[in-house]
């Protein structure tokens, strides 16, 4: 059965996130071509609907549902009556009569696109609820492993940062771990969830963690606006402890670790200037990926007819 | 099943497709997958001519909306300039048309081709658009429903024709 909406990663068997990465591949070749669109989903449409503010991956959807031949309709959420206290219900009623055939929603309840998901024919593509999951991003970050490690099994990815709200590290750290990759996670005691997230070892120091030997280093986005509620003293003394000082960069450079992050990035908080520049980070080449596999996640998911 | 073409049949049809591509400079064959890539390396390999290029057309298929399933994808690879090429397209069989209708939109995203030629093993009929081979190794009557199979594994070379009435 094919399946309909791309909700999170962790009902994804492993045969279908593999096919998924397989498949993003021969997208990206595409982006090579002067021509860079292809008609897979020409006549199709694709409905952007975010709650909460995004950029990058608004941006990366509408590029890939482009690249795809779809026509892109943003839907205008903040002037909409939809924050005019229109309830869920005659929300998704609205939805479903405008026959969109992909929708792809970002909310900050945990659990909305699932609801939207029930309730319309429309393939729905989770872009982020809560805390919740992000499953493209998840998808882009592994693909991004797999191009630098095509046998992945047994490499280790330290995640460090704000790991408590984050809903990349829960998603991106679930996929990884389905593909037997190792997860070692760093972050403030404060920021780090009260139980465990599975069998994942957790760090409070960076030596401890780059003891650990990682291959590759993903430093989360420290979200400032979060700071009001003091989850660490100062940006200061969070570059000193948790951040890609320069120092640390040269330990990376020396073992040859390459770094990942999901951007957008605090630059002098958790990455420096020279933490940019360096010639193993992956993160434009996420960027890239995550237009990639989101074409594949279009592609191979099946609106109700 | 009845078995039309055998190893060797195939072995002298390939050759003869092969004398027919004429001369040209700048000539590149582009094999359409699965089985067209085998058929365009085999005549490139008589030729001595360079790779061919290989060309997936999942992506440009006219029957994306009917279908349950998205047909997996597989790699396309163009290891030359499509921009003022003489190609010759290369197919195992020959049906509808349908699937060099979306191979020609396919390389015209590559570039802008000098001239595109068609070449295929066995022409089966039933067109449903008006495209014609260039070059054709075999011509078969079939009926609409019949199932026209080539393998091309080397040494046990086949072309079978299933009948369904």
């Amino acid at each position: 059965m094919p399946r309909k909406d791309l909700l999170d990663i962790a009902s994804l068997p492993r045969e279908e996130i593999e096919l998924l990465l397989d498949q993003a591949k021969p997208f990206k070749d595409l982006f090579k071509r002067s021509v860079k669109k292809v008609p897979a989903l020409k006549g199709k449409s694709v409905l952007m609907l975010f709650y909460e503010p995004s950029t990058r991956t608004l941006s990366s959807f509408e590029v890939a549902a482009k690249r795809l031949s779809a026509d892109v309709t943003n839907f205008d959420v903040p002037n909409s009556s939809l924050v005019k206290g229109e309830s869920v219900q005659d929300t998704i009623a609205t939805l479903q009569a405008m026959r969109a055939d992909y929708i792809v929603v970002r909310h900050k309840m945990s659990g909305f696109p699932g609801v939207i998901a029930k309730n319309t024919t429309a393939a729905v593509l989770n872009a982020g609820d809560g805390a919740h999951a992000h499953p493209t991003q998840a998808l882009l970050d592994a693909f991004t492993v797999k191009e630098v490690f095509p046998e992945q099994t047994g490499k280790k990815v330290l995640i460090a940062g704000d790991i408590l709200h984050s809903r990349v590290a829960r998603t991106t750290c679930e996929i990884l771990r389905k593909l037997d990759v190792e997860v070692g996670l760093l972050a403030p005691r404060t920021l780090l969830p009260r139980f465990p997230m599975g069998e994942n070892k957790c760090f409070e120091t960076f030596d401890e963690a780059l003891a650990w030997q990682p291959d590759i280093v993903y430093l989360l986005r420290v979200q400032m606006e979060r700071q009001s509620a003091q989850f660490f003293p100062s940006v200061r003394e969070y570059h000193r402890l948790y951040g890609l000082t320069d120092q640390r960069l040269e330990h990376l450079r020396k073992e040859g670790i390459y770094l990942m992050h999901p951007g957008p990035v605090n630059r002098g908080v958790e990455i420096t200037d020279s933490g940019m520049d360096y010639e193993r980070s992956l993160i434009n080449q996420q960027v890239e990926n995550g237009i990639a596999t989101r074409m594949s996640a279009l592609y191979h998911l099946s609106p109700e007819s | 099943m009845e078995q039309l073409l055998g190893p060797s049949d195939i072995t002298q049809l390939l050759e003869q497709l092969a004398s027919q591509l004429i001369e040209k400079e700048n000539v590149h064959l582009i094999g359409i997958r699965s089985r067209g890539d085998v058929v365009a390396a085999r005549l490139a390999d008589i030729l001595n001519l360079s790779a061919p290029g290989i060309l997936d057309i999942s992506l440009y298929r006219d029957d994306f909306s009917h279908r349950r399933e998205s047909p997996k994808l597989q790699s396309t690879d163009i290891p030359f300039e499509v921009d003022g090429a003489h190609i010759i397209l290369v197919d195992d069989v020959l049906f509808t048309g349908r699937t060099i209708r979306a191979a020609l939109d396919a390389i015209h995203d590559y570039g802008r081709p000098a001239s595109v030629q068609l070449a295929v093993l066995v022409d089966r009929g039933h067109r449903e658009l008006p495209i014609q081979a260039n070059f054709v190794g075999h011509k078969v009557e079939t009926s609409r429903a019949d199932h026209v199979r080539v393998d091309l594994t080397a040494g046990s070379e086949s072309v079978t024709l299933t009948k369904h009435s």
